[in-house]
């Protein structure tokens, strides 16, 4: 595993009911583990709390544990952070990507080394070697090596998020954070994003929220199903959609709701 | 019937347009003909002292520099913290009495600078003027900064951050960057704004017939001498209150629109 | 870096308050004097600068003004060897005279100033409002709004220098009376508002969602119909909050006015007659002012600041209860 959360909730600001209610979910390493459900059911909550984000909102209270695999090869809590540059190094540790495609308003060579440069990277040499390691490892390279000087806002949406994925890898994160990557997509970009976690996934750990069952069954190790605030049922993909124990799984696999 | 009264309350609306129009039409016209026929040879190489506008002209723009240098950084900063950086009823606060202090009476901005500056220092001075303005300016910014950081959208502040930077780096490197245009605009429109301003200056700085950077005393302002100008019964006097009068306008206007047409490029 | 920008930033932004806080404190400090001899009478007071005569007192007995005051003027007249005068007040330290400030009649002239400028500029700003969101197609609107703003950006004393000697004329010719009075100023206060009442309620007027608008056309409303039962209604929050902002702005406009309205204190008699209002009497008499003077010119900034903040704030609540921000 290179996550694994522990019996936890997480209540928002404003909010008098929990979103999230004792939730238990292994992410393995090396694996695409994709949180699916209706809308609502806290998955995108659930995504934010592993690499903390929601700390940039204020006010918002949570219980139980999230451990995440540290150098050493043993698990930490993340929960446990406090300082600044704790957090920073955990979201180094943790990468994501969000709905909408986010370029940076820079050229598409320093949106890509942003990361590497705050992390310290200042060699030039290096930091354009890891650059192109990246876009070539998200399958933007051949489109993009001869307008690296360019604004990145020129890119089309597709290359852009693929854009946001290069630029997430860039600093070797050990596990990266989806958050409906492709919903603001046309079917092709879609598509060449589907295969690019596909292969990204032999050197990161990864764990997608989508709203596309189809996607899930397509492209995940394992699925875990959540349905207001609760983790439902969490198992082997196949095993979900194909054989699912409860019968609230089933239904919303079947479309009985959705 | 019902026909009927659609089409007259619209054409009441287009006259409504037509009258803004004529209005704007009519300034600019008279202004345009009473200044230029104002105009003569000496007007930019002479000063006041000599039936020139050359001193005024330059003094009104070095008040208005100085308070821009002062007044942009404040206000900007000030802009990014009630966005970026505050949390609660502070900012809050602060956000809606900047709002107010835009509409403020200018006038009275006047009065607050004279008693604690011109009294305690014993004389009108340039300095005074362009803490006048720099006090009208601050809220300005403060306002159009703040106005330009909302609209960067926050998964782009979300995005800088889980890439693990910091607060600060996420503001300057992305957030700013982000609404530089719209900045830069909100920076050029309140600069016209100032640079036009009278009431203010008419007991901090008050104006000087004659060449000056002595920021000390009594110094050269465009808008203030138009002001003792028109008052004053000779023909003469008058139209230079008219050619300054046009001056101005056009100094004004063309920074409104340079400001209006950067950001209709990046629009 | 970054404690370190916070703090800066956080610093600046507290400047508002203080700035604020300060012109507060300043103007009542400035206006203590003015408020101490005149109370809240000042308010309804119509006389400005007239001396008269202490009622009630013998001429030894002490009048209860500023004793460091008469004893100044009394130095005054001996040094300048008047002997007939030091005669007279060698037996006391009492003024006889002392003088009055009344701001009523400046009050009064900024108030109806203002109500003429709404009155004139919002039929007009709503008429341009509802051209520029409804009926103009949209590189007509763009344009036309532009101007519109651009009427926004002009100086204010650039209106009070056409208005003095190209609209002035002509209202007098209309109405007769004066060049310089009460509707001229107003008028013309009106002119200088109008851009930003209609650019404003321009703005409101578009957040009204086109599906709300799809409907009522569906139904087989005309475009009045739509504007007065829809659009309006909708956006009748931030057009109401318009309208009280943009009267804040003309409460405090001074340059403009000080050219038409004609500088005279006193209670016009007709619209067309002269009066003055708050910044105009400041921008006057400032200059001149000292003492008593001063501190009632004060007096009159203190009032206008409380009235035009809570002008505007009363609007800022308006516009915080619609869809802003």
């Amino acid at each position: 595993m290179i996550m694994n959360i522990q019996k936890f909730s997480f209540t928002y600001a404003s909010a008098t009911e929990p979103s999230l209610k004792n939730i238990n979910l292994p992410i393995e390493k090396n694996k695409i583990t994709a949180l699916i459900g209706p809308s609502g059911c806290g998955k995108s909550t659930l995504l934010r709390a592993m690499n903390r984000i929601h700390d940039l909102y204020p006010g918002n209270t949570y219980d139980g544990k999230i451990l995440l695999q540290n150098k050493a090869g043993s698990m930490e809590d993340i929960l446990e952070i406090k300082k600044e540059n704790q957090f920073i190094e955990l979201r180094q540790k943790v990468g994501m990507i969000f709905q909408k495609p986010t370029p940076f308003p820079m050229s598409i060579f320093d949106n890509v080394a942003y990361g590497l440069k705050i992390a310290g990277v200042k060699d030039k040499a290096k930091l354009a070697q890891k650059v192109e390691e990246a876009l070539k490892g998200s399958a933007l390279w051949n489109e993009v090596k001869d307008r690296l000087n360019e604004s990145a806002m020129g890119l089309s949406g597709g290359q852009q998020q693929r854009l946001c994925i290069a630029r997430a890898v860039a600093v070797k994160p050990d596990l990266l954070l989806f958050d409906e990557p492709t919903s603001a997509l046309d079917p092709i970009s879609t598509g060449a994003i589907e295969e690019l976690l596909v292969e990204l996934k032999k050197d990161i750990s990864i764990a997608i929220v989508t709203h596309n069952m189809q996607q899930a069954s397509r492209i995940s190790d394992y699925t875990a199903f959540m349905y207001l605030g609760d983790l439902v049922e969490f198992d082997k993909t196949e095993t979900i959609f194909l054989n699912p124990s409860q019968k609230q799984t089933e239904d919303y696999i079947t479309g009985r709701f959705g | 019937m019902r026909l009927l009264i659609n089409r007259f309350v619209l054409g009441l609306s287009t006259l409504s347009a037509l009258i803004g129009l004529a209005f704007l039409g009519w300034i600019l016209i008279t202004l345009f003909v009473k200044g230029i026929s104002s105009f003569h040879f000496n007007l930019f190489l002479t000063d006041l002292i000599n039936g020139g506008l050359r001193n005024l002209i330059v003094g009104q723009l070095i008040l208005a520099a100085i308070a821009s240098v002062i007044g942009i950084p404040l206000g900007m900063v000030a802009g990014i913290y009630i966005r970026e950086y505050g949390r609660g009823k502070y900012a809050e606060l602060i956000r809606n009495l900047s709002d107010i202090m835009v509409s403020a009476p200018s006038i009275v901005i006047g009065a607050f600078v004279y008693a604690i500056i011109v009294v305690p220092t014993g004389g009108t001075s340039g300095f005074a003027g362009s803490i006048a303005l720099a006090i009208m300016m601050i809220p300005i910014v403060i306002n159009t900064t703040d106005s330009m950081l909302s609209l960067v959208p926050k998964e782009l502040r979300e995005a800088g951050i889980a890439l693990g930077a910091s607060k600060y780096k996420v503001i300057v490197d992305i957030v700013i960057k982000s609404a530089k245009v719209g900045i830069m605009t909100g920076v050029l429109l309140a600069f016209a704004r100032i640079v036009g301003e009278t009431a203010p200056l008419l007991f901090t700085s008050e104006t000087s017939n004659y060449f000056s950077l002595d920021l000390t005393s009594s110094f050269p302002s465009l808008t203030v001498s138009i002001y003792d100008l028109a008052n004053e019964p000779e023909k003469a006097s008058r139209d230079l209150a008219w050619a300054a009068s046009f001056i101005l306008t056009v100094m004004v206007l063309i920074i409104n629109l340079t400001g209006r047409f950067i950001t209709r490029n990046k629009g | 870096m970054e404690k370190l920008f916070q703090k800066i930033s956080l610093a600046s932004a507290s400047l508002v308050l203080v700035i604020l806080l300060g012109i507060f404190i300043t103007l009542f400090n400035a206006s203590k004097p003015a408020i101490d001899e005149f109370g809240l009478g000042f308010i309804t007071n119509p006389v400005w600068n007239q001396e008269v005569a202490i009622e009630g007192l013998a001429n030894d007995e002490v009048a209860p003004t500023n004793q460091a005051e008469s004893a100044e003027i009394n130095e005054d007249i001996i040094t300048t060897g008047d002997e007939m005068i030091i005669d007279e007040d060698e037996h006391s330290d009492t003024k006889t005279t002392k003088t009055i400030f009344g701001g009523f009649i400046p009050i009064v002239g900024t108030l109806l100033s203002t109500l003429i400028a709404l009155v004139f500029a919002l039929p007009i700003a709503m008429g341009i409002a509802v051209f520029l969101a409804e009926i103009a197609p949209k590189n007509i609107s763009h344009i036309v709004g532009i101007a519109i703003e651009l009427l926004a950006a002009i100086p204010s004393i650039i209106f009070g220098m056409w208005g003095l000697y190209y609209f002035a004329p002509i209202i007098s010719d209309l109405f007769g009376g004066y060049q310089v009075s009460l509707l001229t100023a107003g008028l013309v206060l009106g002119v200088m508002i109008l851009p930003f009442m209609a650019a404003v309620t321009r703005d409101s007027m578009n957040t009204t969602p086109d599906v709300l608008k799809e409907s009522a056309y569906a139904l087989g409303a005309t475009k009045f119909e739509v504007i007065k039962d829809i659009i309006f209604p909708y956006s009748k929050v931030g057009i109401i909050g318009s309208i009280i902002l943009a009267l804040g702005r003309a409460l405090g406009e001074t340059m403009a006015v000080a050219f038409l309205i004609g500088s005279i204190f006193s209670l016009p008699s007709s619209i067309t007659s002269p009066t003055v209002s708050i910044p105009v009497a400041m921008a006057n008499n400032f200059g001149e002012a000292n003492g008593l003077g001063e501190s009632a010119l004060f007096y009159l900034a203190l009032i206008l600041f409380v009235i035009s903040f809570t002008v505007i704030s009363i609007a800022k609540f308006y516009f915080l209860r619609g869809v802003r921000k």
